[in-house]
């Protein structure tokens, strides 16, 4: 029974000494694995928590799942980034105020040797027809997140639905994160649609490189979403407040726009924000 | 480097915890299930050794809808905590310490369960002393368990959400730097993880070694 006790004895020293047990000042931010795995939250984040004293405790999910966890009581704060779910949850009476904080853009990325002939354009649905029409292989998120909504939005403008790509060979579904998709996109020489900041700070490109950028369509923006106190009253609201009007503050803003990953700007703040009309590809804007 | 030995020392600590509460589940229901003879006895035995191959992910699912703010437990406030993931982890070791927990004293049971309760002592009171004559399989079979806990990265990914600095273990940090594409931090991540299952191993049987050259082993 010796090594019981050395169990026990471990376990209970181990477990009293994490701190994030005994946090009390901390919210849980639900969020899309966009602003996560490009970096952006652990970046910016500390700058936060120094000035406020709120830790946020981050839960990528990919933004339909976000949303999700929103709905069902378990998050006190959103950061996603598609506009109609988010304007479904809205509209369910979930959320309080929902406002822009961040943009960038997607690119479909691909191999160098760029089997469908579409890299240099700038028109993304030309390039999905033209995609389709090779049979060129194609990674789908297929993870109901923010991305995997504008690359369905992008095929339907392809003329191509949902259910007709999920039986073509070329089109494969893998149902995971941008990081497991271009993974996969490396690793079988495939296409796939990927958000600037992932891309930017994704370390096993392998031979792919972007072959579309620059299409208005392709604008991606990030909203910081609170929730409706009716629906939602033993989230920690106010602490979630602050942490909403610190990303749109100045300071806030400030620290998203200087987040830089492998020498590159991953995110603009939303100040600088374009209307589709006006919109400008992000790589103009960084020198 | 903080953090590396705070992700360490997470994984480590919930995964001790869990298997400590899969022991104390484990042992005593193992023995029991050799020991007594009582009616569900048999669908008991059969459930932990199916249960043997719970997928983690369908524990972490399960156990996600009821810690879940709208779920029966809810009020708890457990979700996204180092507390729901050893609840998840201790759901997946338990069955594996029961079972064997069970096989072994089922054979020492049938060898020295007559001799055991000539004397007039009652089946609960042999408990104690079946597990002491099988401790050499009670190490095995609580290892066993800290092995599953600390490898799996399914559920405890679900209900823990791989919050930074406060459920981030090994495993799930080993999933993130994939989906970052950063592969041999993974797999360096990796290989620390395999390190120190070696050397708790190793620690252990060393431990149960000095114990046994102490003369404690005698019956």
């Amino acid at each position: 029974m010796i090594a019981m006790r050395i169990l026990f004895t471990l376990a209970l020293f181990v477990v009293h000494a994490n701190p994030g047990l005994a946090a009390e000042k901390s919210i849980i931010l639900a969020s899309t694995t966009s602003v996560e795995s490009s970096g952006l939250l652990a970046n910016i984040l500390p700058q936060f928590t120094a000035k406020s004293g709120i830790t946020v405790n981050v839960v990528a999910q990919g933004t339909g799942k976000a949303l999700d966890t929103a709905r069902r009581g378990d998050a006190d704060i959103l950061l996603v980034h598609d506009p109609e779910a988010e304007q479904q949850f809205m509209d369910e009476g979930h959320g309080s105020t929902r406002r822009q904080v961040a943009w960038n853009d997607f690119i479909i990325v691909g191999p160098s040797a760029d089997p469908a002939h579409i890299s240099g354009g700038n028109d993304s649905v030309i390039a999905l027809k033209t995609i389709a029409a090779t049979q060129a292989p194609f990674i789908s998120r297929g993870d109901k997140s923010g991305t995997n909504a504008a690359e369905l939005r992008l095929w339907k403008s392809a003329g191509q639905t949902a259910e007709a790509l999920a039986k073509e060979k070329w089109y494969r579904d893998i149902g995971g994160g941008m990081g497991q998709a271009l993974n996969a996109a490396s690793a079988l020489n495939a296409y796939t649609l990927s958000d600037r900041g992932t891309w930017l700070s994704f370390n096993n490109k392998g031979s792919l490189v972007i072959a579309i950028e620059g299409d208005a369509r392709l604008l991606n923006r990030y909203d910081v979403i609170e929730l409706n106190p009716q629906k939602h009253a033993s989230a920690k609201l106010d602490a979630a407040k602050i942490f909403a009007d610190w990303l749109v503050s100045p300071d806030g803003q400030q620290a998203i726009g200087a987040y830089q990953a492998n020498g590159e700007k991953l995110f603009n703040p939303s100040a600088a924000a374009p209307s589709r009309r006006s919109y400008i590809p992000i790589r103009v804007i960084v020198e | 480097m903080n953090e590396f030995i705070g992700i360490v020392g997470l994984s480590i600590g919930i995964s001790l915890a869990a298997t400590f509460f899969a022991a104390t589940i484990g042992l005593p229901l193992g023995a029991a299930l050799a020991i007594f003879a009582f009616r569900g006895r048999r669908a008991i035995v059969v459930l932990t050794n199916a249960f043997f191959g719970l997928p983690p992910v369908v524990v972490g699912l399960v156990l996600y809808l009821a810690l879940s703010h709208s779920g029966p437990i809810g009020f708890l406030h457990l979700l996204f905590t180092p507390a729901a993931m050893i609840i998840a982890q201790t759901l997946l070791a338990a069955p594996i310490i029961t079972a064997l927990v069970h096989r072994a004293s089922e054979r020492a049971w049938a060898r020295y369960g007559d001799e055991l309760t000539n004397d007039g002592a009652s089946r609960l009171q042999s408990m104690p002393q079946i597990l002491a004559i099988i401790r050499a399989e009670l190490l095995t079979a609580i290892l066993a368990g800290f092995g599953r806990t600390v490898s799996e990265v399914g559920a405890v990914i679900l209900v823990g959400g791989n919050i930074r600095g406060l459920t981030r273990t090994m495993t799930t940090t080993i999933a993130l730097q994939t989906s970052q594409g950063d592969l041999q931090l993974a797999l360096a991540l990796g290989a620390v993880l395999v390190g120190i299952s070696i050397s708790i191993s190793a620690t252990v049987f060393a431990l149960a070694g000095t114990a046994k050259s102490a003369g404690s082993d005698e019956i």
